[in-house]
């Protein structure tokens, strides 16, 4: 053998990712769960500025978004990328600067937003130092990963990594055209771009964080863990290289759909909507290819707890890649539009598609990288299931109700033109909505709480062994 | 509307760079052999690489670099 072969895959990253988005899960959701508590019972946090919903709302959505769902992406493309192209990863020094950078990101995020420092930018509240820093372990991680594809041994480059790559570039461009601003001080900086244009280019970044950051990189977890849990190959690897093709070309336009009757050109919401509509067809051909992987084989649906997280997270990226496009239509987003409606759609993506997803996956990846085939408790997992998608049935239900009926009370008028509701009349009809998102929520976050525990038992009674890298036999 | 001249520029560079890497995997041959590959993942450790693919990683052994330019197909 040559000394130049490597014999070990570099599992110490995805290691510390997988553990990172296991505590960051309960950290984000547990904050979530707060402000949903806020939202029923405003006087919650006694007027404490540090604990007010305004400052805690972007701590959860980066934290559920970035610290969560960005380690889950680490963790997973890591492992991915080094088994589909067996070898370890390029530069592991690097590799292990990112997960230094990218905690480090995320602790100034839970100290910088409480405190009220903020560009007001949704999804890219950060301010310009963190901005900074995000770019360059973005770039780190770029380097890495496209090392680790540029030195494969495996001619044939697996669709999961392509997802995985689309994902890592389209975040490096659209964080840096969103968050070009002028520095006023340390923590204060203001945007390069104005009124309505800061708007367009605040939604092109966000619709396209929803669609790179929570759907491509995720859809790259959904290629490799199922087949992988399910022992089968993809119902149709054909189907995911159009799958992929189809949707990377599709995805860039469909922000302005968040500027629906707003000061944006009516054209520019025209196409906003179009794009979005044309979306539906690669993300179902992408939906059904995953669901018929279990063809011919559901039966193991019913005895593997993963593969329930898997397959149920994908009929919810059905579901709310069917919505999504359905609310971009102006006539239905003008009832849906700043009603809880949005709130329910972004979080049946958010709990049912990414969560349940990164759960399946991570469920099937801690075990392995801990010198284990399964979890401790196979049954905790099945638990954490079931309480997981009830809480998410009761949050995204009563969310449709109390926007629907939102939407229906401000849009109400008398015969002589005045409104028939005042607005706190339609607060007030939300409330016992509000309660049932709370307990929706809770038991999510207690889900969340199980799979901990789990994680704890699992690394206690396993070891962190080196993975062989399959060696080929010399003739 | 200014930032439109910034960000339609922006998508169609972007559709064309897209256009250019799905040119290159086309004629790369990551697509020749489509119903294969998606079960590749699946085989155990023991025999990851058909023959062709043992020929790239011999190659790459020397040098790791190399692989992907290299076409030589010999049995190992």
């Amino acid at each position: 053998m040559n000394v130049n072969t490597p014999v070990h895959y570099t599992d110490g990253p995805v290691r510390a990712f997988a553990l990172a988005a296991v505590v960051w899960g309960v950290v984000g959701m547990l904050v979530g769960v707060v402000i949903a508590a806020q939202l029923a019972f405003p006087d919650l946090t006694h007027g404490i500025s540090w604990l007010s919903y305004g400052r805690l709302r972007p701590l959860h959505t980066n934290a559920v978004i970035f610290a969560f769902g960005g380690s889950a992406l680490f963790a997973t493309s890591y492992h991915v990328v080094q088994r589909t192209c067996q070898v370890p990863l390029f530069l592991p020094k690097l590799a292990a600067f990112t997960v230094w950078g990218w905690n480090a990101v995320i602790v100034l995020a839970a100290v910088t937003l409480p405190l009220g420092i903020t560009q007001a930018k949704e999804y890219a509240e950060l301010e310009w130092p963190i901005d900074l820093l995000i770019a360059v372990v973005w770039v780190a991680y770029a380097i890495v990963f496209f090392g680790t594809i540029g030195t494969r041994r495996v001619r044939h480059i697996y669709v999961a990594n392509w997802f995985f790559g689309a994902f890592i570039i389209a975040v490096a461009l659209l964080h840096i055209v969103n968050s070009a601003a002028m520095p006023a001080s340390l923590w204060k900086s203001y945007s390069a771009y104005a009124g309505v244009q800061d708007a367009m280019v605040q939604w092109w970044y966000g619709h396209n964080a929803v669609g790179f950051f929570l759907t491509a990189g995720f859809l790259g977890m959904m290629y490799y863990y199922i087949p992988k849990q399910a022992e089968r190959p993809v119902y149709s690897y054909r189907l995911s290289i159009v799958h992929f093709w189809a949707l990377i070309f599709t995805y860039m336009w469909a922000g302005p759909h968040h500027l629906h009757y707003t000061a944006l050109p009516d054209w520019a919401q025209s196409i906003g909507m179009v794009f979005s509509l044309v979306l539906l067809a690669p993300s179902w051909g992408g939906m059904i290819n995953g669901v018929m992987t279990l063809s011919g084989a559901w039966y193991k649906l019913r005895d593997d707890p993963i593969l329930k997280f898997l397959i149920v997270s994908l009929s919810f990226y059905g579901m709310s890649t069917f919505e999504g496009p359905m609310m971009s239509i102006k006539t239905v987003n003008a009832l849906s539009h700043y009603t809880d409606w949005t709130i329910g759609h972004v979080h049946s993506g958010a709990l049912g598609w990414v969560g349940l997803i990164s759960m399946g996956s991570l469920y099937y990846l801690i075990p392995r990288m801990f010198g284990r085939t399964t979890m401790h408790s196979v049954p905790a997992i099945n638990l954490h299931f079931w309480i997981a998608t009830l809480g998410i049935v009761l949050y995204i239900a009563a969310m449709w109700i109390a926007g629907v009926m939102q939407g229906l009370m401000w849009r109400a008028l008398n015969p002589d033109g005045t409104l028939v509701y005042t607005f706190v009349e339609s607060v007030k009809a939300t409330f016992p909505f509000y309660l049932i998102r709370l307990v929706g929520g809770l038991l999510y976050l207690a889900g969340m709480g199980v799979m901990c525990w789990n994680v704890v038992m699992t690394i206690k009674h396993g070891a962190a062994r080196p993975a062989p890298i399959p060696q080929l036999a010399h003739a | 509307m200014d930032i439109l001249y910034l960000l339609i520029p922006l998508s169609a560079v972007l559709v064309l760079a897209i256009l250019g890497v799905f040119a290159w995997a086309l004629h790369g041959g990551q697509f020749d052999d489509l119903e294969h590959q998606g079960a590749q993942i699946l085989d155990g450790a023991s025999a990851p690489l058909d023959n062709h693919q043992a020929g790239h990683a011999a190659a790459a052994e020397q040098s790791p670099r190399r692989e992907r330019t290299t076409t030589t197909t010999e049995d190992p």
